[in-house]
């Protein structure tokens, strides 16, 4: 795994995610400032933290998404390359359009910060391919606009593709209202790009892959992003 | 000259600030609102006095950054 984690000003999630990605790959990845224009050669994975880029300001992830950095971040996606979005990576992805749709303020207008339940819906991603299909993980989250919109026709495009790879669901995996922490439509926790080589999610499982933190969740996700890359090598 | 872009929510989108300001407005007894929604106003000098020009600039502008056209709609005056 060639990994490349992307630093905004305002971004504070970049060392979790670096971390684990050396955790789990083996090899440290590097960081990509914004207004580079390219990114390292050879990277095979692009990772938009989560954080508050630019404060938040205007929309959540709007200036961050039109950074310098970003145009090599789409060639990189158009050519096949890998690209994980968490939280406020997932809330730039869709500013930027690699992602349809927006994340909105949370219907309940709180922020929230706690572990929460998600469904992998997909097992066949190479996102996903740590997980069963079905299987319910337990992760952090931490946002305040995770409010997951978009028109009718893209939302049924969403489903009749398969592309919901995470919903918010009841610890046993049911859809519950009350689970639906932020009042997504569908519950929609995470989706990927037409092609399925972007991800975008609000929850953060690179904090859920350790031991001595109790709960390993969130490692499935990253372990199986490093055997898919190197299959793929 | 001076100019202004309006950004509003489009229709049917939820607007849960909107809504906890219409809620707010309840309960310190103003009376007779009917809904709020929650938009934002961007005050723009611009350089030059084409105000043809001024409004070609002003639609780039929002459609690039200032409003995200999947949930806004915007309006551009521009004020002289």
């Amino acid at each position: 795994m060639k990994a490349a984690v992307v630093v905004f000003p305002g971004i504070n999630r970049e060392r979790d995610m670096a971390r684990t990605l050396a955790l789990v790959s083996g090899s440290d990845p590097a960081m990509v400032w914004h207004a580079d224009t390219a990114l390292p050669a050879g990277t095979d994975l692009v990772v938009i933290p989560g954080g508050f880029s630019y404060g938040d300001y205007l929309r959540c992830g709007a200036i961050a998404a039109r950074a310098p950095i970003m145009e090599a971040i789409r060639s990189h996606a158009e050519k096949g390359g890998l690209v994980l979005a968490v939280c406020n990576g997932f809330q730039i992805a869709c500013e930027a359009g690699l992602l349809p749709g927006v994340l909105m303020r949370n219907a309940q207008l709180k922020f929230i910060c706690r572990d929460i339940f998600l469904k992998v819906e997909r097992s066949d991603t190479p996102f996903t391919r740590g997980y069963n299909a079905g299987q319910v993980i337990r992760v952090p989250t931490a946002h305040g606009e995770g409010n997951y919109t978009a028109d009718a026709e893209t939302v049924a495009r969403l489903e009749g593709e398969g592309r919901v790879i995470f919903r918010y669901v009841a610890p046993d995996g049911t859809l519950d209202p009350a689970a639906n922490i932020n009042g997504s439509t569908n519950a929609i926790a995470g989706i990927v790009n037409e092609r399925g080589n972007v991800l975008g999610m609000m929850p953060h499982p690179e904090n859920h892959v350790e031991a001595s933190i109790g709960i390993t969740d969130g490692r499935g996700l990253f372990a199986g992003l490093a055997e898919a890359l190197a299959r793929a090598a | 000259m001076k100019a202004r872009v309006t950004v509003t929510l489009k229709t049917g989108i939820l607007d849960p600030q909107g809504k906890a300001i219409e809620g707010a407005l309840r309960s310190l007894g103003v009376a007779g609102v009917a809904s709020v929604r929650q938009g934002k106003v961007f005050d723009i000098e611009i350089e030059g006095s084409d105000p043809a020009k001024a409004e070609a600039l002003l639609r780039q502008a929002a459609d690039k950054l200032l409003a995200n056209t999947v949930i806004e709609n915007y309006r551009v005056e521009v004020l002289g």
